[in-house]
């Protein structure tokens, strides 16, 4: 158990973001997992959400074994014999004694438990951010998330890669979140608790990730049909592949000539109208960006794997995947459905 | 046998309850004044966001008249009240029709004010936040004016057919209650548009 | 005893047994327009337990669907129609229709009065909030709107903006939804105000507030409460339609509008709307748990306060529903201590019930048995509340299967508990006839099972990181075998609610003869006959404390002996 108190009742400014995320690496570190439990945190404000969890879980446990106790003892105890119906028991109309000690302790707990609290809430929610932090602005878009990192000059989408932190090195992500439609909710448990995403509303999190790995989320506020397709993956690379997948991400599209055919159809087509290809006329910002398609491992926000085959069937008709999702069926022939879907596949 | 102890009276005194008109009519109330809080906070909050198009500065003119008119009604429908208690028909009719006189100036205010908003200066519900929660609040109360209204044309055509009496004191009190509801709210209303909000 | 204006066990029926000769027609139509609050009351709680049976049935559907990862049984958007329906049906039709049915049944019993202050009021206060929950359905049937886009209402119960604004939901469904709740909520209003009016104006002689039943007494609180808790709701849903239909900008972020006010609106009626459903719960223990332990309530003054104080509070504590919406440190944190300073009234109440027990001489008899279970699965469900109220442990459970667990256990490990209890209680009073104890025994314990089946198991899928509010999840996120188990205990409840179906029917007909006082209570609505004539009381009754019966019953030892 960790002494939370002791270790926050320093608070300064400066000294506060270091000292969060030497917290975290006390308690074992998680790594990713496929089930995306709040229990198995990886990064430091999952980590502090975590410990403090076991501090109130003791202390309502605590609560919950003194009553439920003693009323497992009272309807054994005093339950009627049968032989014993003729007598009331003594009337015991109340007691101002006992009523004032059960209201006296109560207030005793929800102070200590306040307390604990709100210096959490204020550690995790004012943590000034480092210098040397990540900025990547989150859009939040029916169905789908759109990623821009204003410093590297990328857009990509559903797929969130974040370098990894530590405590030598702390290099803390913070993310801005907006939305282009309706509510949504940023909810990667691993790694942090959600902070929602409200159209004019910008709002902030930050999450500082401590063990290298893929960690699942996703949307966690209603959002239309097909919210519950709504997923995220947040990619947590080593210096070395973070610095590998900025430097593919800058790149403009690849200009494969062999699929010259399929290149024409999608610039032809409405695609133009909601997809950017980086270098091309493709400029719509509607849906995700395509520049670096081939390099995500899902399709249409998590909803399918990455293959040719779901490609080709997406375009062809995005219900069969995630029916009442905004991209239309485009009506294309079996050959251009080839076509576009050999020239996406080129998009690594 | 024990000693059975001597049965106290139910009640020292005479048992009197409030009367339920008056109860149900304050519970009218506090429903409604939470309905018309949440406007006014929509009304507050919106100030200075809209995004475009008129402003109350530009176009709001403080309604001092008419604020008067309706405010006094107060005043004729608590002089009708007690002629109806003294059983002065003769007042009650009296006092009951400049009641509604004069609310009918004010809601005949509030519409001359409303033609000039549109008309000349192109203000509606839809044209921004301004337009929206100002009409939105201000017609929700002039609905609330018209409500009132109806009820005391009621009462003043039976006064008319002669079916008042002093008998009917207690309940002409209570939807009197109603009308004094109207006028504070107009109270809040007024201060938030046209004084704080400009 | 002559002198002893108390009314004698067992009143004389003044007026002779009518001869009932009336056609099926006019007996239906004595009911369309009966103003006697016995029989509305009863009306009401018909409609409620029609309407459990729909929104039970929509719940199974939607467990059937989660059952197994990637199932086919509901589309995304026959799913989200269905839990919107759901969350909707189940607190505007069920919940509220459930306390307006008690309560108008037994307060004026109570209260020693005739009728409700206001009997027309009533009727049509009934017939209002009946008419919205049938224009709800219609939804189903009528909300095509054009070009066939729309059907029921899809946004979830708490229809966040900007979802709802025309843009994201063409069609109807959204104008059904609104439409609906705002006719029933000012038949909710209507009846709260006749409630107030009754209880402060129609105390028979010598009953003063403090010596009401708490039943009556709570449920004077709840609609007090109820006057400034749907009102909220209706004006936001105004604002909403005004967005939809006149151009309005309420929440149209657009034109700078707020998406955050629409949540902080819903939820200032949200969380005070789930004291109003709560508190009767308490009102009905209030009333079992001192029978059946044979002995008077603890700390009666003190479990008034309680409920007058829970009243005030839940006010202040909306935006526990908004912790992860953006709010400045210092805001969250004041939610956080109004949200723990509500459970500590709350958590009183619970030791006033334990103290009632300890010392008394429990018979477990099906009223009991319902209570039993809900002082346990009530002080869990108060828990868990205290977890959720920790804003930074928030921020993980909000909107998790967490919450849903949470907020299952009050409403249905409390508030439908309660409810059973008081329909096994007070059923022989408005039938004659005793519910099946038998039957009433199985519906119990099928229901304790099936309950803790599916919402103990639902904490933990909630941890484990499952959103709500989702059709469908992915198989490999281990969530699968929790989930077929939360189904399977959802199957079990639903066979115990068909058992307590068959039991109302069966003792209808065949239910032991109940007399004026089956249970050996205290309160006036158990001296009269089972069931009332349509007067109540051939004589109105004088009280001298607050269990006039003990009075009665023990001449020697009378309750206003001690009663300060």
């Amino acid at each position: 158990m960790h002494r939370l108190s002791s270790f926050f009742s320093n608070r300064s400014l400066g000294g506060l973001f270091p000292r969060l995320a030497l917290a975290a690496i006390w308690m074992p570190g998680n790594g990713p997992q496929a089930t995306p439990s709040i229990m198995a945190p990886a990064s430091t404000p999952a980590h502090e959400i975590h410990a403090l969890s076991y501090f109130v879980l003791s202390v309502t446990g605590g609560i919950f074994l003194v009553v439920a106790g003693l009323l497992t003892y009272a309807i054994i105890k005093f339950r009627a014999k049968d032989s014993d119906w003729n007598t009331e028991p003594a009337q015991i109309y109340g007691s101002t004694q006992i009523e004032l000690a059960w209201t006296v302790i109560p207030v005793l707990i929800v102070i200590v438990l306040f307390l604990t609290t709100a210096r959490l809430i204020f550690a995790i929610q004012d943590a000034p951010e480092p210098p040397s932090a990540l900025n990547v602005m989150v859009i939040g878009h029916q169905f789908w998330w759109e990623f821009r990192y204003p410093s590297f000059g990328i857009v990509t989408a559903n797929e969130l890669h974040v370098p990894l932190s530590s405590d030598r090195s702390q290099v803390p992500t913070y993310l801005s979140l907006l939305s282009a439609d309706v509510d949504h909710s940023f909810w990667v448990p691993q790694l942090a608790g959600k902070t929602d995403l409200i159209p004019n509303h910008p709002n902030s999190t930050w999450i500082n990730p401590l063990q290298p790995g893929m960690y699942i989320g996703q949307c966690a506020q209603f959002c239309g049909a097909q919210h519950a397709l709504m997923l995220l993956r947040v990619y947590v690379d080593t210096p070395e592949q973070f610095a590998a997948w900025v430097k593919n991400q800058q790149l403009p599209a690849v200009e494969d000539p062999s699929v010259i055919a399929g290149r024409q159809i999608f610039e032809t087509q409405a695609c133009i109208n909601c997809h950017t290809i980086q270098g091309t006329v493709a400029t719509g910002r509607f849906g995700p960006d395509l520049t670096h398609l081939m390099s995500r491992q899902t399709l249409a926000a998590g909803a399918m794997a990455n293959n040719p085959a779901n490609l080709r069937q997406w375009i062809k008709d995005p219900d069969t995947f995630k029916s009442g999702c905004l991209m239309p069926a485009m009506q294309l022939s079996d050959q251009q459905l080839d076509q576009v879907t050999a020239y996406l596949l080129t998009l690594r | 046998m024990s000693a059975i102890p001597a049965i106290p009276p139910a009640y020292e005194g005479e048992w009197r309850t409030p009367y339920r008109g008056k109860v149900a009519m304050f519970g009218l109330i506090i429903g409604e004044s939470a309905i018309f809080t949440i406007f006014v906070v929509a009304y507050i909050f919106y100030i200075g966001k809209s995004l475009s198009g008129p402003t109350p500065q530009q176009v709001l003119e403080v309604p001092i008249f008419i604020t008067i008119c309706l405010l006094s009604s107060s005043f004729t429908i608590m002089l009708a009240e007690r002629a109806l208690a003294r059983n002065r028909l003769g007042g009650f009719a009296s006092w009951l029709g400049a009641t509604i006189c004069l609310g009918l100036i004010f809601l005949g205010g509030t519409a001359i004010e409303w033609h000039k908003l549109i008309y000349g200066d192109g203000l509606t519900i839809s044209t921004n936040l301004f337009g929206t929660t100002y009409y939105s609040l201000v017609g929700l109360h002039a609905t609330h004016v018209i409500i009132g209204l109806a009820m005391l044309s009621l009462v003043f055509l039976f006064t008319l057919a002669g079916r008042m009496g002093e008998q009917h004191a207690e309940r002409f009190a209570v939807l009197a209650m109603y009308w004094h509801f109207v006028d504070a709210v107009w109270v809040v209303v007024f201060t938030v548009v046209y004084i704080i909000g400009r | 005893m002559a002198e002893n204006s108390l009314p004698l066990p067992g009143s004389i029926d003044l007026a002779p047994e009518r001869e009932s000769t009336s056609s099926l027609v006019e007996w239906l139509h004595e009911w369309v327009v009966t103003v006697d609050h016995k029989r509305l009351g009863i009306l009401y709680i018909l409609y409620a337990t029609f309407f459990l049976l729909v929104g039970g049935a929509e719940a199974i559907a939607i467990r059937i669907q989660l059952a197994v990862p990637g199932n086919h049984f509901l589309s995304a958007q026959v799913y989200n129609r269905f839990f919107t329906m759901h969350g909707t049906t189940m607190v505007f039709l069920v919940g509220m229709t459930y306390i307006f049915g008690f309560a108008n049944y037994i307060i004026p019993l109570q209260l020693g009065a005739r009728d409700m202050a206001f009997p027309r009021l009533n009727a049509f206060s009934f017939w209002l909030t009946a008419f919205g929950g049938l224009l709800l359905y219609y939804s189903f049937i009528g909300g095509g709107g054009l070009y066939g886009v729309g059907n029921a209402p899809d946004v979830g119960w708490f229809a966040y903006a900007p979802l709802t604004a025309r843009a994201f939901s063409p069609g109807h469904a959204i104008d059904y939804w609104a439409l609906a709740l705002i006719v029933s909520g000012f038949g909710t209003v209507g009846t709260a105000i006749n409630v107030i009016a009754t209880v402060i104006s129609m105390r028979c002689k010598g009953m003063t507030m403090m010596r009401m039943p708490l039943f009556s007494w709570l449920l004077l609180v709840v609609s007090g409460l109820t006057l400034v808790t749907i009102t909220p709701l209706t004006a936001a849903q105004f604002m909403l339609l005004i967005d939809r239909y006149l151009g309005g900008h309420f929440f149209d972020t657009q034109a700078g509008g707020s998406a955050v006010i629409w949540m902080h609106f819903f939820w200032i009626f949200g969380h005070p709307e789930v004291y109003v459903l709560v508190l009767p719960a308490f009102a009905i223990a209030n009333e079992v748990i001192p029978v059946f332990s044979r002995k008077a309530i603890f700390g009666y003054p003190a479990m008034v306060a309680a409920s007058v104080g829970i009243a005030f509070v839940s006010l202040s504590v909306w935006a526990h529903h908004m912790f992860t919406v953006g709010m400045t440190s210092f805001s969250n944190t004041f939610f956080v201590l109004s949200t723990m300073l509500v459970g500590i009234p709350t958590g009183i109440k619970i030791f006033n019930w334990l103290a009632t027990i300890w010392g008394g001489k429990i018979r477990f008899a099906t009223p009991m048995l319902f209570c039993t279970a809900f002082l346990f699965q009530f002080l869990i469900a108060g828990l868990t509340g205290i977890m959720l109220s920790i804003a930074p442990w928030n921020w993980q459970l909000h909107n998790s299967y967490f919450v849903i667990a949470h907020f299952h256990y009050v409403l249905v490990g409390a508030i439908v508990f309660c409810i059973f209890a008081g329909f096994y209680y007070w059923y022989p009073k408005a039938t004659g006839r005793m519910l099946s104890e038998t039957l009433g025994k199985w519906h119990f314990w099928l229901f304790l099972i099936g309950f803790h089946v599916t919402f103990d198991t639902m904490h933990f899928v909630g941890i484990l990181g499952m959103p709500r509010s989702i059709y469908t999840y992915e198989p490999d996120r281990g969530w699968n075998t929790l989930n077929f188990v939360v189904s399977s205990g959802g199957i079990i409840q639903g066979i115990a609610v068909l058992i307590f179906g068959l039991n109302l029917v069966w003792s209808y007909f065949h239910g032991r003869g109940a007399g004026n006082d089956p249970w050996d209570a205290w309160t006036l609505e158990w001296d009269t006959t089972s069931p009332p004539p349509p007067y109540n009381f051939a004589q109105e009754p004088e009280v001298r404390s607050r269990r006039p019966l003990w009075d009665v019953k023990h001449p020697e030892d009378p309750d206003w002996e001690y009663e300060g």
